[in-house]
């Protein structure tokens, strides 16, 4: 893992030191709230509904079991016992205290975490491929750029002030499981013809209101470009994007507005002035940096593991979660674990501190001490020796950490929405929980099989839900909550944005119209065809059809 | 007079961002049933202006007028986002994180 240097204490001490005086000149009225608004979101305060909200950064969703512990103490100490964790791989708190908040900065950057650049319109953190390093099918391990886009975009003076907020995604792998499409940015490894890795270069992808996936404007950049041409698109964005209108302000409007080819040729007249310069990435600079990212000391281990074949036809709810939680590893012997933080009937993304601690313990009791965030609102652990994974699953299924729902369609992608969230326009949590209750038998939801399903709040679409398989979006309607569906989004390599199926749903109707959906899909499948693909074979005509039947209580 | 027409003030408090309301003390409660409330656009002006001031000093972050209905005697918010400030996020049953609030 990076570990902070001189530089990096220094400057996250300075930071906290720093929001610590402006919180006490708030306190004294010193600074107005329209003066200390634009502050504290500098450093990851919001005011949400009920109380602040602290979104933290787990950079490229990489933590420690040091880090994990802390941001459980922090849950325990100064929140009520939870967090959340995001689809951008971070965590939020919802409860802590204002006068509190520097000392949760001050504790957090202890263990080389802060809270800097989650919010505003600034370079975001930098997300990656969860499964960074240890994905049978990676090319190289994006954590390695993502750490260089990080130290590049901390603070970077001239991108302070972007027209809106900006988001990169990394993935180092074919199979894409970072929605790189799906950010202002997306960088995804590819090989040349001599073998050597570069980027495939995606610009102006977004949801929200105007869900767009990124568009190609460069097949293949060698990495030691890297930061030249990132910094050539976001001077072009920079000094393009419109400042006007907040709805208009993303780059993805900028890529549409002027066209993909037309921006693609400003970037790379703007790139011909800087290229070659001071941002190309010396290869002993990109080495130092991979060298915190080495692999850990794995043990030779034999490909073949009796025991877990043994404890697999043993226990059924073991192979059920081994089939649907457990990836392929690179290194033969090991693998790596999915655990859900998707319980049938819970908060989807949400760990209480005993929890988050011992998933700590658990990492380094079979892993390495590492853990990884989806954006999926998972945890990972990255390095678990096959022979391991079942007394891993029983202390898993102990803490209530055990559902076997990895990509399945109760593994919901859901954000605070209404219950929380300042900006929603209704509930998305009941209604994961309703729906995910409806699956919650293993053999049905077996028989389901890969399924995403995702439920945002509001039209800022935060929970992915133009890039589901069924989309739920919350829209208000007079004072009343209505659900409206899309179908067919996809967020891998084939990223797709879905589209409305019909008119939208009430809260009581919306978990009947998802089993209405999965029933036509379960008679529709050819064998072994996951929902995606029948959908795109049958076309919406046979779920519409369905869905608004007169017989169909609406 | 319909009952949608009564209106009260919240805000978030300073210290902490607890939903509070305005009372008629020109205090600021936890409790809505506390609240003061406003039946005529007259006073609901002078409540917000009251309020304004208190954001100013810095007691309360962003307040504003909302609609009330009274049942048996009490205010109660009208619309499920005042609703769910009121009685907090309606999901927090298994992590047992909600204080109740009255």
């Amino acid at each position: 893992m990076y570990r902070y240097d001189e530089f990096d204490h220094a400057f996250v001490t300075e930071r906290v030191a720093q929001f610590r005086a402006q919180v006490a000149r708030r306190v004294s009225g010193e600074l107005s709230e329209d003066e200390f608004k634009p502050l504290r979101l500098m450093n990851g305060l919001y005011l949400q509904l009920h109380a602040y909200m602290l979104r933290v950064a787990i950079p490229y969703g990489t933590l420690s079991a040091l880090q994990l512990r802390k941001l459980a103490h922090i849950a325990r100490s100064y929140d009520r016992g939870y967090g959340h964790f995001t689809t951008r791989q971070n965590i939020q708190y919802n409860w802590p205290k204002l006068g509190e908040v520097p000392d949760i900065l001050a504790e957090l950057g202890e263990v080389e975490m802060h809270a800097i650049q989650t919010s505003g319109n600034c370079i975001r953190n930098t997300t990656a491929d969860p499964l960074a390093g240890v994905a049978a099918d990676e090319i190289d391990d994006p954590r390695v750029y993502a750490e260089i886009i990080r130290q590049w975009s901390t603070l970077h003076p001239e991108f302070s002030f972007l027209p809106r907020k900006f988001k990169i995604a990394v993935t180092g792998a074919p199979n894409d499981r970072a929605v790189t499409r799906g950010h202002d940015i997306g960088l995804r490894m590819h090989r040349d013809d001599t073998g050597t890795p570069g980027f495939e270069v995606m610009v102006g992808g977004g949801q929200g209101r105007t869900p767009i996936m990124a568009k190609t404007i460069r097949s293949f950049l060698p990495v030691d470009h890297l930061l030249s041409y990132l910094e050539a698109i976001l001077r072009v964005y920079n000094q393009l994007g419109r400042r006007d209108n907040i709805y208009k302000a993303r780059i993805k409007i900028l890529v549409q507005g002027v066209g993909v080819e037309a921006f693609a040729e400003m970037v790379e007249a703007e790139w011909r002035h800087i290229r070659d310069g001071a941002l190309d990435l010396p290869a002993a600079e990109r080495d130092r940096i991979a060298a915190y990212f080495a692999p850990p000391p794995y043990e030779d281990l034999s490909a073949d593991c009796p025991a877990l074949d043994g404890a697999i036809d043993a226990d059924a709810r073991f192979a059920a979660w081994v089939e649907s939680n457990v990836h392929p590893h690179k290194r033969a012997g090991y693998a790596i674990a999915t655990i859900s933080l998707k319980p049938h009937g819970g908060i989807p993304g949400d760990a209480s501190a005993a929890q988050m601690d011992a998933v700590a313990d658990l990492s380094e009791e079979y892993g390495f001490g590492e853990i990884r965030i989806s954006y999926k609102q998972n945890l990972i652990l990255p390095d678990i020796p096959k022979a391991d994974l079942h007394a891993l699953w029983l202390a898993l299924d102990s803490w209530g950490l055990a559902t076997a729902n990895a990509g399945r369609i109760s593994d919901i992608i859901a954000c605070p929405g209404l219950d929380y969230c300042n900006l929603a326009n209704a509930r998305s949590i009941p209604i994961a929980q309703r729906i995910s209750e409806r699956f919650a038998d293993l053999a049905r939801e077996r028989a389901v099989g890969d399924l995403s399903l995702n439920i945002s709040g509001c039209i800022n679409a935060c929970a992915h839900h133009h890039v589901a398989n069924i989309g739920i979006l919350g829209v208000d309607k007079k004072g009343t909550e209505f659900y409206q569906i899309t179908l067919g989004g996809v967020a891998d390599e084939n990223a797709a944005v879905g589209a409305i199926i019909g008119p939208a749903f009430d809260e009581m109707q919306i978990a009947d119209a998802v089993e209405t959906i999965v029933d036509v899909y379960l008679q529709q499948r050819e064998t072994d065809e996951p929902f995606i693909d029948t959908y795109q074979r049958i076309g919406p005509g046979p779920f519409k059809e369905k869905l608004y039947a007169p017989d169909q209580a609406r | 007079m319909p009952t949608n027409s009564i209106q009260a003030i919240t805000a978030n408090r300073l210290s902490d961002g607890m939903v509070v309301y305005l009372t008629a003390q020109g205090q600021w409660s936890e409790r809505i049933r506390d609240c003061q409330s406003a039946d005529d656009p007259g006073m609901a002006e002078a409540l917000i202006a009251q309020a304004r001031q208190h954001a100013e000093s810095g007691q309360i972050v962003g307040p504003y007028l909302f609609k009330i209905a009274r049942q048996d005697g009490h205010p109660v918010p009208l619309g499920r986002r005042e609703i769910i400030r009121t009685t907090g996020p309606s999901v927090g049953t298994d992590l047992n994180r909600s204080k109740p609030r009255e």
